[in-house]
Order: C-alpha cells, then sequence, then structure tokens
C-alpha cells in the first residue's frame, strides 16, 4: 500500500515534466489569435483577442496559468467543437480504450499460442515459420496492413465493415491491425523466455513428477515466462495510443487518434493540449498497474 | 532379496556438433530391493546422467542409445510415454541437488506436493491436502499448515530439501534416486537431510539410489557402491570393502583424498590431473594418463570388469593377473 502511494508522488514530476513539453511546443508552434480571427481583422482587435487570451503575457507566466487551470480539469475551450477540451478527449477515451483493450486481447491470443508452440519445437520447420512471420508481423506498417485487411475482408469478400465504429464486427479489422506489431513482438520475446524456462531444474522437478507436457507447460512454464510479456504489455501501450493515430484515422475510430489529429490540423489547441496529457496520464496509471501485476505472477518480487 | 532395477550395458550418448559423445558408456548395475547403493563419481563422470536415464529424463541433445533398464522385469526403455509417466513420481520419484532451482518459484510448496498426489493417487482438494500437510510434518517441517502456502524463496535450504524429499515421499515410491540430494546444503543440515532419508527409507523399505560425490555421504547412506569414472562403472563392491580395501586406482586415489583427523600429512592429497572431457576421452582404460600404474595394456586395450570376489568388481588390469594366476 505505501509502495502505491509512493509511486503515485513519483507521478506528480513526471505529469509536470510532460505538462510543460506540451505547453512549450503549441506555444513554439505559433500564435493561435491569427487563426481564430477572421483575415481582415485590425491589428486591435487582436491585440485584444490576445490580451482576453492572456497570450500578452510572458510565456512562463502563461504556462503558470496553464498548469493551474489544468489541475482544475480545465484545459480551456476547444474553439472548434465550443465545448471545455477536458470534456471532448474524455468523450472519446472509451472507444480508444475498447480498441486498445481488443487489439491487447488480439495479440495475447496470437502470441502466446505461437510463442509457447515454436519454443517447444525450437529449430525445426514451424519454430522458423512463427519466427519469419512474426518478423514479418513486426515490419508491416500499420496503415498499409489496416488497408490491405480492408481490401480483402470488407471489399473483396465483403464479411466485414470498412470503417466505423458500432457492432462488434467493426471492431475485428482494427484491433487485428492494432494488434499485430505487438503479437509478432509478445511472440519473439516469450518464445526466447519460454526456451530458458523450459530448461530450468523445476521443469525436470515436475516431469520426474510424472506430469504431461500440457500441465508442464501451461502450469509450470508459462506462468515463469508471463514476467516479460507482461512488461512488453505495459511498454506496448505507449506505442498502442501511437499506433492509435494511425489505426483510428484509416478505419474513421472516433477515439482519441483521431480527435488528436483533427485537432492538430485544425490547431485546436486546448484539445490538443488535453489529449497529450490524458494519455500520459493513461500510460503512467497503466505501467503502475503492470507493476501490481507482478506481484501477483512472481511472489519473489517484492516492493520497498 | 530380489533385485528391483537392473541396468544392463546402458549407453547414453549427446549429439554435438563433434558428432556423438557417450556420457555414459556401457554401464551395468543391478539394486536390490531394501537396499541402498550410491554412485560415486567426479563432475563428469557420468553419475547423474545415468540417474536420469532411468526415469527418461535425459535433457536434449541426450538420448540413451543402447541397453536396457529393468524396473521390476519390465525395461523402462521400451515403455510408451504414458507408461513411464505412470511410474514417475509414483514408483520411481527423485531428489534433486538444488532445491531452490528444483521447485518452481511461483508455486507454493503446498500446490507442487499436491500435484503428485493428485495425479497419481486420485486424491482431491481436501483430502489431497491434508495428505500434504501429513507428509510435510513428516519430514520435520514445523508448522506445516503455513508452510504448505509459502513459496520455495521464503524457505532455508534446508526445509527446501526436505519438501522436496516429502514430494519424492508423497506416493510411497519402491525407488527413491536421489541425485546429489545434500550438496548444496551446510554441514549441519547434509547430517539432518541424510538422517531424515535413512529412517524415512527404513520404515518404509523404500531403496534408495543416490547420486554423489561424497565418500562421507557414502559411508554414511550406502551398503553397496558402484564407482564410476568417465562414463564407465570402475569398481561396484559394498561399502566395508570399499573403505577397507579399495582395488581400483580411482578408488584409492579418491579414498586418499578424503581428510583423515589422525592423518601423518597436513596436506590434502589430490589426484593428478582432471577428468577428461567428454570429448577428450583417451583411448584404452580411461583412467591411464592419471594412473601411478599404468603399463604399455593400459593405453591400448580398455579393460573389462572382473570380479574379484562375489560382490567386488574391478575394471583395472592389475587385477586381471590375480584372476589368471587363481585360475592356474
Amino acid at each position: 500500500m505505501t509502495y502505491i502511494i509512493r509511486r503515485l508522488f513519483q507521478v506528480i514530476p513526471v505529469l509536470i515534466i510532460v505538462s510543460f513539453l506540451v505547453f512549450l511546443f503549441v506555444y513554439l508552434s505559433g500564435d493561435p489569435v491569427a487563426l481564430m480571427l477572421p483575415e481582415d481583422a485590425s491589428q486591435a482587435e487582436i491585440e485584444n483577442m490576445r490580451k482576453v487570451l492572456g497570450l500578452d503575457k510572458p510565456f512562463i507566466v502563461q504556462y503558470g496559468i496553464f498548469l493551474l487551470n489544468a489541475v482544475n480539469g480545465d484545459f480551456g475551450q476547444s474553439f472548434i467543437y465550443k465545448q471545455e477540451a477536458l470534456g471532448i478527449v474524455l468523450e472519446r477515451l472509451p472507444a480508444t480504450f475498447e480498441l486498445m483493450i481488443a487489439s491487447i486481447i488480439v495479440s495475447t491470443i496470437i502470441a502466446i499460442p505461437l510463442g509457447v508452440w515454436s519454443a517447444i519445437r525450437r529449430n525445426t520447420f514451424v519454430d522458423l515459420f512463427i519466427s519469419s512471420s512474426s518478423i514479418l508481423g513486426k515490419a508491416m506498417p500499420n496503415f498499409w496492413l489496416g488497408m490491405m485487411l480492408v481490401l480483402l475482408f470488407s471489399v473483396t469478400l465483403q464479411l466485414l465493415p470498412v470503417s466505423g465504429k458500432g457492432t462488434i464486427y467493426h471492431l475485428i479489422l482494427p484491433a487485428i491491425t492494432a494488434g499485430t506489431a505487438m503479437a509478432a513482438q509478445l511472440t519473439r520475446m516469450l518464445r526466447s523466455h519460454m526456451i530458458e524456462v523450459l530448461s530450468q531444474d523445476y521443469i525436470r522437478t515436475a516431469r520426474s513428477k510424472g506430469l504431461g507436457s500440457f500441465v508442464i507447460i501451461f502450469k509450470h512454464a508459462l506462468r515463469n515466462s508471463m514476467l516479460p510479456v507482461i512488461t512488453i504489455i505495459a511498454l506496448q501501450i505507449s506505442t498502442l495510443v501511437g499506433g492509435a493515430l494511425i489505426t483510428e484515422t484509416v478505419f474513421s475510430w472516433p477515439g482519441l487518434g483521431q480527435l488528436i489529429i483533427q485537432a492538430i490540423h485544425a490547431r485546436d489547441m486546448a484539445v490538443v493540449q488535453a489529449c497529450v496529457l490524458v494519455i500520459a496520464v493513461f500510460v503512467i496509471v497503466v505501467n503502475l498497474l503492470a507493476d501490481l501485476l507482478y506481484r501477483v505472477v512472481d511472489p519473489r518480487i517484492k516492493y520497498n | 532379496m530380489s533385485k528391483l532395477l537392473q541396468i544392463n550395458n546402458l549407453k547414453t550418448v549427446f549429439y554435438t556438433e563433434e558428432g556423438q559423445v557417450p556420457s555414459v558408456d556401457n554401464v551395468s548395475l543391478d539394486i536390490k530391493k531394501g537396499e541402498t547403493v550410491a554412485i560415486v563419481g567426479e563432475s563428469g563422470s557420468g553419475k547423474s546422467v545415468t540417474a536420469l536415464s532411468i526415469l527418461g529424463l535425459v535433457p536434449s541433445p541426450g538420448r540413451v542409445v543402447t541397453g536396457e533398464i529393468l524396473y521390476e522385469g519390465k525395461d523402462l526403455l521400451k515403455m510408451t510415454d504414458k507408461e513411464i509417466k505412470k511410474i514417475r513420481g509414483n514408483e520411481i520419484s527423485m531428489i534433486f541437488q538444488e532445491p531452490l532451482s528444483a521447485l518452481n518459484p511461483v508455486l507454493t510448496v503446498g500446490k507442487q506436493i499436491q500435484e503428485s498426489i493428485e495425479l497419481h493417487q486420485k486424491k482431491k482438494g481436501k483430502r489431497a491436502k491434508e495428505k500434504v500437510i501429513q507428509l510435510l510434518n513428516r519430514v520435520g517441517i514445523p508448522r506445516p499448515e503455513k508452510v504448505y502456502y509459502s513459496y520455495p524463496h521464503t524457505l532455508s535450504g534446508g526445509m527446501r530439501q526436505r519438501v522436496m524429499i516429502a514430494m519424492a515421499l508423497s506416493c510411497r515410491p519402491k525407488l527413491i534416486i536421489a541425485d546429489e540430494p545434500t550438496t548444496a546444503l551446510d554441514v549441519t543440515t547434509q547430517a539432518q537431510i541424510l538422517n531424515l532419508m535413512k529412517s524415512l527409507s527404513e520404515e518404509e523399505g523404500t531403496t534408495i539410489l543416490i547420486i554423489t560425490h561424497d565418500l562421507g555421504v557414502v559411508a554414511e547412506m550406502a551398503d553397496r557402491v558402484v564407482v564410476m569414472y568417465a562414463g564407465q562403472v570402475v569398481e561396484q563392491s559394498t561399502v566395508y570393502d570399499l573403505f577397507e580395501k579399495p582395488e581400483h586406482p580411482y578408488t584409492k586415489g579418491l579414498l586418499d583424498c578424503t581428510p583423515k583427523i589422525h592423518g601423518e600429512s597436513e596436506e590434502l592429497l589430490a589426484i593428478e590431473g582432471t577428468v577428461p572431457t567428454i570429448q577428450n576421452r583417451p583411448t584404452g582404460c580411461k583412467f591411464h594418463p592419471r594412473c601411478k600404474f599404468t603399463h604399455e595394456k593400459c593405453k591400448e586395450k580398455d579393460p573389462e570388469l572382473f570380479t574379484i570376489k562375489e560382490k567386488q568388481k574391478v575394471r583395472c588390469y592389475l587385477h586381471e593377473k590375480v584372476i589368471e594366476e587363481r585360475l592356474k
């Protein structure tokens, strides 16, 4: 418990750094007033607008105000949606979350059997095939894979919807697109750890007890190989969020990724800032959860 | 006494890039019901691989290529996967050297012992758990109800080895193969573990095959001794003959290496040279490069195992003459 509280305190400096960077980049990217006012606005009108928005103050003061407001959940108004920026972001969060969970499920469903299989059949044709497929899986760009899947399953075979969100069928292609790279990495990781675990003494003990291969692999070996898998999943969450920008755009998935792209195009900076900070918090929370999960999987790990 | 286990001409090889290398080379030995037999040898002598061959647990790329291992008259090497699994942990069980690595770190010790019971004795849930707690009690573990839920890393070395023993005993096996069971433990714990194994085997009438490099363990436990060197049996005798009248130069050398309390020399003796690696075994007698009595014949041809007494066999040409003279 004290560990959790301590870890939560460590989150604060991380968030301050992230917020500073986000603010800095938006600041450097130029003056939003020019975009907000009509082209024929007079100099006086521009000055007035800047004063209203507080843009005439020094950089560090502006950042201070931004930070104070952000702590209160106020990221300012989105000038496109004419709503609270945070509200828009939080509204989109569940869709991204859903896609993320689906792609993690897809990738573990693919990776666990393949990783285990290539480990127990190592240096055979099966292993070679799985290993080279996983290199391919890792190498394929998201947007290309997404379009190819759409071409095959939606256009040619007409089995699945092209884009949008609604039924479970809408989820399949985006989840595969986002999960493939992760599945590839998980497979390779699991293979190498499984090979190591299978040569351990306790596996020999399990065999000497007369246990069958299935019990040995899934009860004795897999749990010992899960630790690095959890680490990868946690680390890949941030990659998944990055990938969501592309996947969500390809499939018109109404999540954070699509929102952030649209907001950047429109220079809707309040929304961009809120998006990035929400994602940062999300990634931090996931990593904390992964740390706590280690303890469940491996009783030897102690926090302190 | 009838024979419980009989190993005939066992040959276990490892397939490496340099070709086949025999780890166990034509080993024959037998174990009678109720006795304790020790296999003694240095690292690389093939003693552990012999033990692993019995239950078909030789790690890849190793394989048993020839020979037979008769357990109660049935050849373990010819059994199907299903048949041998019924023997493992049930009729023949094993205790390993390093209990920390031999126990699964992520499962509680209770669950690990219970696994064998549930598998072989068809006891489930509460009844299996009761049995585990009984076993833990029996091997001298205090507060067994609590230890049942402990993970291996929270126990001491001695306690872990007691857990291994409880696991090995769980299905009342006829034969226990203990592969260096005390090597990883400190001396006082070693004595406790040996005493425990001895008293339990006497109570249950269990036969024990103990693999060790420690002659102290041999003296403590064994009825009969098999000395191995470079994959071969070089001497077989009763424990009394071995310590009183060792016949093979290697066995003599091993005994000379044991420090004695009333010894004249302060210096610790050693056999010169090292055990040849599995790839570089010499022709002829495998021990000849290190032997004080080497003559030409030793370098050319491997001596056979000469029977010099009812219960003593020696693989050395020095005894060939003795036998020839006796025959004249």
